[in-house]
């Protein structure tokens, strides 16, 4: 980073600070490219209000992990180094864990295990590896608040996909019966709710992104 | 045909480099499918057979045909029955009447016009869009689709899941020929799944609407042979009935003789795998005689006497006979090398019964046999290529 350093100080949101909270929403993604934690996607999107909090509560852990990490970077030794960063994820974990419950314990009952579960999601320990351990305080924040909102982003698509047509309701709202499809026939459609159809859901997702990000996609 | 070749001849130019290019894929399947194509090898040394693809599609749906029509007086012929209203006759004379065909015809053929247009639709949008000639692998799929289906099955439901099938089954691995599963599976698993009451239990099978002055009769119960060993242990039909396709079921699945009647064609023209067919057969022959041996040993004693049927039971009710001879054979997704063939299909017939009898959540397993084993083709392909190879260096080593 010294040479970095330049005389002239960079502004709080310098174009390569906002890059780094906007790339991991397309280019970066790391549901969509780097297919990390797919399996809590996979797990808790089956409505739209876990989903919601399950996304805030992981913008939370990233940003505050990151800039938790970055700020102790000089200090931690480098053998040490995946213990002291799983101590931090999972005291922050245990405090959101904390919160949910005091404040919608409904939604921390059906997230269940997958709360605490936060700690091995890939995205977090990723993040903190390959960028905080690395950057600046302000830098990790922003890279921390950009991926943690990029994953919860895809989450709410997948679940906004899944609970109306898999339970014809939007964050508990009955949306399809308020439209009347059930008199004309239509039915839930029960796979939306079983596992596969998300990772079908997500493999939709991407194709899309592919299809209108064409630098992303591989030669053969 | 001379005015149709001069329809084609006048509407090419607009579709190869005019404005509708799009619909060049639509010209092209419509062109080749009325008349003979002129494609010609232009340089080297080519044995060209005269059974393309189309040809291959089409005695697939030639051997379909016999069991469709049966499916369809099938269809009239159980829900009369339901109603108490048959014809008054015996024998086959209560069977092959106009009434029973009309019915029948009446539900399974928007259901087949309904499978070929959204099916047709996502292939001509791909062809479109990929710029490649449409292919005629769907010519069976949309037939085999509506033929797995209940005859009660929404019209809405059976396109939903015709187009999941074609989009994520096929067109996302690249079209027909890259495909990991049978598509027409992949459609039937998706119904399964997406909406099971429609799709499997007791109400489905027949179709009991009735209208004034007519009522079902007392006792009814629209349950198949294999819903019935699943709940209670024992079945109300018999084997005879199963063979000749006298059963409730799904509208191709329930005469086991048109289909192995379809499958002697196939099989006589060199289009289904016999190594597949005759794989599942055994291999079902000796899971059924697998059961018997062990149901003695069973705790519950429904379970015990659906295991200690006779073996051949296996393979009249419900849709094994089906499976085997049309969807096990499908030549995409099976397995490839000829001694794959064997493997694939004996456990195809073996997980399929295994799965009927053990899982009463699933009272025909043949589908998801099926699909599991087109997911493990591949591997086993592997494998025996592998073998091959190493017998090879062994013997060069030698």
């Amino acid at each position: 980073m010294s040479a970095e350093m330049k005389p002239k100080k960079e502004g709080l949101f310098s174009k390569k600070n906002r890059s780094l909270l906007i790339d991991p929403m397309n280019a970066n993604n790391p549901i969509t490219v780097q297919v990390l934690g797919i399996c809590s996607a996979l797990a808790i999107t089956v409505k739209l209000k876990p989903a919601i909090v399950m996304g805030l509560s992981v913008i939370v852990v990233t940003a505050l992990a990151n800039v938790i990490t970055s700020l102790m970077r000089n200090m931690i030794p480098n053998r040490i180094r995946i213990i002291v960063q799983l101590v931090v994820v999972a005291s922050l974990v245990i405090l959101v864990d904390q919160v949910l419950k005091a404040y919608v314990y409904d939604v921390s009952k059906q997230l269940s295990v997958f709360v605490g579960l936060i700690i091995t999601n890939c995205i977090i320990m990723g993040r903190i590896e390959a960028f905080s351990l690395g950057n600046t305080p302000w830098k990790s924040f922003l890279d921390g608040l950009g991926n943690g909102a990029a994953y919860g982003g895809i989450l709410i698509i997948v679940a906004f996909f899944r609970e109306l047509l898999g339970n014809g309701t939007l964050y508990d709202y009955p949306v399809v019966e308020w439209m009347g499809l059930y008199d004309l026939g239509y039915k839930n459609n029960g796979m939306m709710l079983l596992p596969p159809m998300a990772l079908i859901v997500v493999a939709l997702i991407i194709w899309v992104q592919r299809a209108k990000t064409p630098s992303l996609i591989e030669k053969d | 045909m001379k005015f149709l070749q001069n329809i084609f001849d006048a509407t090419r130019p607009a579709v190869t480099t005019g404005k509708l290019k799009p619909l060049y894929p639509l010209h092209n399947a419509l062109e080749t499918m009325m008349f003979v194509p002129d494609h010609n090898a232009h340089s080297g040394a080519h044995v060209r057979d005269a059974i393309d693809l189309k040809r291959t599609m089409v005695t697939v749906i030639f051997a379909l045909v016999p069991a469709l029509i049966f499916g369809i007086f099938n269809g009239g012929y159980q829900h009369f029955k339901a109603i108490d209203e048959l014809a008054n006759a015996s024998g086959w004379a209560q069977f092959f009447t106009m009434d029973n065909f009309l019915f029948g015809a009446w539900k399974i053929v928007p259901m087949i016009a309904v499978t070929y247009m959204a099916g047709l639709g996502v292939e001509i949008y791909f062809a479109g869009r990929n710029r490649h000639p449409v292919n005629e692998g769907f010519l069976v799929s949309g037939l085999l689709i509506p033929m797995t289906m209940p005859i009660d099955m929404p019209l809405w439901m059976v396109a939903i899941s015709t187009i999941f099938a074609v989009l994520i089954g096929k067109e996302v691995f690249g079209g027909t020929g890259m495909n990991l599963l049978n598509p027409a599976l992949t459609a039937r698993a998706f119904a399964f799944f997406a909406y099971p009451s429609f799709m499997s239990g007791d109400k489905v099978w027949i179709n009991t609407s009735v209208e004034a002055g007519q009522k079902v009769v007392d006792g009814f119960s629209g349950a198949t042979a294999l819903g019935q060993y699943a709940t209670t242990g024992t079945t109300s039909f018999s084997a005879w009935d199963a063979f000749v396709g006298l059963i409730p079921g799904s509208i191709g699945e329930t005469s086991t003789l048109l289909i192995v009647l379809g499958g002697i064609y196939l099989i006589a023209t060199g289009i289904g795998s016999w190594k597949i067919m005759l794989g599942s057969t055994l291999g079902a022959i000796s899971m059924g005689l697998l059961f018997n041996w062990a149901a003695p040993y069973m705790l519950t004693e429904s379970q015990e006497q659906f295991m200690s049927i006779p073996f051949y039971y296996h393979l009249v009710f419900g849709s094994w006979a089906f499976a085997t001879v049309f969807m096990a054979t499908d030549p995409v997704s099976a397995a490839h090398t000829e001694r794959g063939k064997w493997i694939y299909g004996f456990l195809v017939g073996f997980l399929g019964i295994m799965i009927r009898v053990f899982n009463p959540a699933y009272p025909e397993g043949m589908m998801l046999a099926i699909l599991f084993m087109n997911v493990m083709a591949p591997l086993i392909d592997h494998y025996v290529v592998n073998a091959n190879i190493q017998k090879r260096l062994k013997r060069a080593k030698a």
